[in-house]
């Protein structure tokens, strides 16, 4: 048989002092950038207009803005979308969309008559057009906020009936990271923020958790089997242990996100990044921080007792109990 | 073979069964309307029971809300749910192909055109109000004897300053979105060059802009004042300063009078003789002198009414007055009507004669709606995104089938068995459920291919190692399955947690990717748990208690 990373001993957990820095390195700078400048958002946050259009031959850019200028659309910008002749307008001027909600004419229906005038009707074809008024666009703003968060909060209360406390608050830890991570990612990348992005986020945090969770599933079970062991070779030993099963995973799942991310078009291709860098995270993360964290946890609160402690993982709150490691592993045969 | 393997073939069977039934193209019967005639026939097609979402297929979305700009509106939500009847009314005519119109929330309508692109004709139409009425052009010059009140109150109130309305415009030629003139509210636009045009006076501000028109009540005015005059009328001052009992519209149509163009303005009794409410049937017309035309028949107390006004009103003339305009020029009234009549539409185009047709048959709206959100996708679009999808479905499966195939060998295979029956079940569940394919769905699917086999991935580890600790080939996959349960559980629930958020939360397209996900999630555990064993248990029993496996 083909083993990647069999029976490994790998001492990861030595190395957390390196990767607790090398990962702030990287989440740190990128919040502050959003301090700084904040993230683009999509229309459908900002409210605004957004059109997509196909030349027939690939148009000037500069003829396009100045056009659009005329036209009275102040600040639209224009992005290559895909191919050259593939382009994105998105007019987000607070003030005209004031207006359109008021009755004013479409700011889309300009954009269209301008291109009409400047290149002809046969120049070019409207693939797409989407209009979102500022009250939408907050409601969603709130909506995605709340998302997040609920998403956030109920695999907390998942962990809490699952884990011992311990456990939960590391994998917590270890998510909350994940998404700070994926936040400075956006922002170093400079991706829009978008409903597709938000679901690529809440994604992520449940790839992400159930990858803390099969470790500590691991962890959970040898803690049981050896309670002679200390819990950093427990720990190391869990890794190590459920590494071949990360690599497989890891690679299945960054297959079809990287086939999505260069194949499945334009719209997909910003979910595929935040995922692609979700998996990395998510990974970096079930090894790097929530173990760690573990043992922190025990070393400032130790268990009242060694034995009595593991025990308290409530393994009995399952309602598989028959499937269970451990002690189960031995008598079931 | 043992009775266990053979139920346990049975009830995957049943299941493939099941799903392939699930997904078998079946005739359905579609609503269509012929654009060029605007009759109604019904097609039958046979296809797939997967529902495209608009950003597969193409089409519009459309969100209104009660505009309340212009009046307050009491009880928003029953005065959606009233603007929900028309908008169906109209959207079933309209003769789209499975229309959505639901109301969202309380105060919401969504609207889903499949397979129509034309933005501006579809807003129009769900958006324009509708409301029909019949005046008599005023015959007693009160706009006339009013003027010199009305310059007064121009002038009271700041004669050049129209900036300070600062409006802009609905400058739509379509009949359906006109604006009105006699209501305040309605924002006109302010052209720069207005101020101009006002300083030069030599009259009124407000009369030097009119001139009296061909018949009792019609005034014309330069194209090019229209905005001005229209800031004027919307001054509270100017509209105290109107004559009492009188309405003023403006007309449709422009008149070529010389090198500027002209329109024209009517002061109407403000009382109409009789509103559309009497309307039974509008159908669109082509006559070869009036041009296109909207002929309407009233039910009986209508026709009632409209011959017995009529009667009195014989040799004066009638303003068809839709949405605060007139249409054409008002006719004079020979001798008394009865039931029917008819619209000139003049220049306008045969589709919004149809579309005017259309609204006066399906009724009008009770409330003002503006549209809060919209989105159309072009057809292309659509397949180019199907296409895209299915590419980096194929390129991911491929991905992963050969590292499967190159890691676990035999058990591998088996692994890929499941997850062609997995992507079966996906399908099958998402067409039962009748969801919506969209685009992020297709990502979710993609996705979820590779999620999917977390679960294998799980399973054979734990043989392997069990192999490793010296059990039977047997045991090992007894206990391989039985140790991964809980990971397997665990991993899904975390997923379906955040599925679920994503379904509560997310709109159209995003909910799609949620569905998928659940769907996938639900089929996987049957796919990767119940059918990869089966198929470990046949290769088990075919092989007579093999020693080794191929994993």
């Amino acid at each position: 048989m083909l083993r990647i990373l069999h029976d490994t001993k790998i001492d990861f957990i030595r190395l957390w002092k390196v990767t607790t820095v090398v990962t702030l390195l990287f989440i740190i700078p990128g919040l502050l950038f959003l301090g700084v400048s904040g993230y683009k958002y999509s229309i459908e946050f900002t409210g605004g207009t957004l059109m997509q259009v196909r030349f027939a031959k690939a148009p000037n850019v500069a003829d396009v803005r100045s056009t659009l200028d005329n036209a009275g659309i102040k600040g639209a910008e224009i992005a290559q979308f895909g191919t050259d002749l593939d382009y994105v307008i998105r007019a987000q001027d607070p003030r005209s969309i004031a207006q359109q909600t008021r009755g004013a004419e479409s700011v889309a229906g300009k954009i269209e008559a301008a291109l009409t005038t400047k290149f002809g009707q046969s120049a070019y074809t409207v693939q797409r057009t989407e209009t979102v008024g500022p009250k939408v666009g907050g409601e969603l703003r709130t909506k995605a906020l709340y998302a997040i968060l609920i998403s956030f909060l109920a695999t907390l209360a998942y962990l809490a009936w699952r884990f011992e406390w311990r456990f939960g608050v590391a994998a917590v830890v270890a998510t909350a990271h994940d998404i700070l991570a994926t936040l400075a990612f956006i922002k170093y990348t400079e991706l829009e923020i978008s409903l597709v992005v938000v679901g690529g986020i809440l994604t992520m945090i449940g790839y992400s958790l159930n990858d803390t969770i099969i470790i500590f599933d691991r962890v959970r079970e040898n803690l049981r089997k050896r309670q002679k062991v200390t819990l950093y070779d427990t720990l190391n030993r869990s890794v190590n242990e459920t590494l071949p099963r990360s690599v497989l995973t890891h690679a299945t799942v960054f297959a079809t996100l990287l086939a999505l991310a260069l194949l499945g078009g334009e719209v997909l291709r910003p979910f595929a990044l935040v995922m692609l860098f979700g998996v990395v995270t998510g990974t970096f993360s079930s090894i790097y921080v929530a173990p760690p964290l573990l043992l922190y946890i025990e070393r400032r609160w130790p268990r009242a007792s060694e034995s009595g402690a593991t025990s308290r993982a409530r393994t009995s709150a399952s309602p598989r109990s028959g499937s269970r490691p451990a002690a189960a592993s031995t008598t079931s045969r | 073979m043992n009775s266990n393997i053979r139920n346990r073939l049975l009830i995957i069977l049943a299941l493939v069964a099941a799903s392939v039934w699930a997904l078998w193209p079946r005739t359905v019967t579609l609503r269509e309307r012929n654009a060029a005639t605007g009759a109604f026939h019904d097609t039958t097609r046979t296809r797939v029971p997967l529902k495209k979402g608009l950003d597969l297929q193409g089409g519009m979305y459309l969100a209104l809300e009660v505009d309340d700009s212009k009046q307050a509106v009491a009880d928003k939500s029953e005065a959606i749910d009233r603007a929900l009847k028309v908008v169906r009314n109209r959207i079933d005519e309209f003769g789209v192909s499975e229309p959505v119109v639901q109301k969202v929330g309380n105060d919401r309508i969504v609207v889903e055109l499949p397979g129509i692109d034309d933005r501006s004709r579809a807003e129009a139409l769900v958006q324009s109000s509708a409301y029909l009425q019949f005046q008599i052009t005023d015959k007693t010059q009160a706009l006339d004897k009013a003027l010199a009140r009305i310059d007064a109150a121009v002038r009271q109130g700041g004669g050049a300053t129209v900036a300070a309305g600062a409006k802009d415009t609905t400058k739509s030629a379509s009949p359906l979105n006109l604006f009105s003139a006699a209501d305040s509210g309605k924002a006109k636009k302010d052209s720069t060059g207005a101020d101009t045009t006002v300083v030069a006076a030599t009259g009124g501000p407000f009369s030097k802009l009119i001139q009296p028109g061909q018949m009792p009540g019609e005034y014309i005015v330069a194209k090019n004042d229209v905005p001005t005059l229209q800031s004027y009328l919307d001054r509270k001052e100017v509209q105290a300063a109107l004559p009492p009992g009188k309405a003023v519209h403006w007309g449709s149509e422009d008149l070529d009078l010389g090198n500027v163009p002209y329109t024209t303005l009517y002061v109407v009794d403000a009382r109409p003789i009789i509103t559309g409410e009497y309307l039974t049937d509008a159908k669109p017309q082509t006559d070869p002198t009036e041009g296109n035309l909207v002929s309407f028949k009233l039910n009986q107390e209508g026709g009632r009414r409209f011959r017995m006004e009529t009667g009195k009103h014989v040799g004066d003339y009638m303003a068809i007055v839709l949405d605060g305009r007139v249409m054409g020029r008002p006719p004079v009234i020979q001798s008394a009507i009865g039931t029917s009549g008819q619209i000139t539409m003049g220049r306008s185009t045969l589709q919004r004669t149809q579309d005017l047709a259309l609204v006066l048959r399906a009724g009008a709206l009770p409330v003002p709606l503006k549209v809060v959100e919209s989105r159309s996708i072009g057809p292309s679009l659509g397949q180019d995104s199907i296409r895209d999808g299915i590419h980096a479905g194929i390129a991911g499966v491929t991905l992963v089938v050969l590292i499967m195939l190159i890691y676990y060998r035999f058990s591998g295979l088996l692994a890929v068995g499941g997850l062609l029956l997995y992507l079966l079940f996906t399908l099958a569940l998402l067409a039962g459920l009748e969801a919506t394919l969209t685009l992020p769905g297709l990502a979710g699917l993609v996705l979820s291919i590779g999620i999917a086999l977390d679960a294998n991935v799980l399973i054979f580890e734990r043989i392997r190692e069990e192999m490793v600790h010296g059990k039977t080939v047997r045991a090992s996959i007894d206990e391989g399955f039985k140790h991964a349960m809980s990971a397997i559980i665990d991993s899904n629930v975390s997923t379906m947690l955040t599925a679920l958020v994503l379904f509560e939360v997310g709109t159209g397209p995003v909910k799609g990717f949620a569905v998928t996900l659940m769907a996938g999630i639900a089929a996987s555990m049957v796919s990767s748990i119940f059918v990869v064993r089966t198929f470990f248990l046949l290769w088990l029993n075919r092989t007579r208690g093999a020693q080794t496996l191929s994993i």
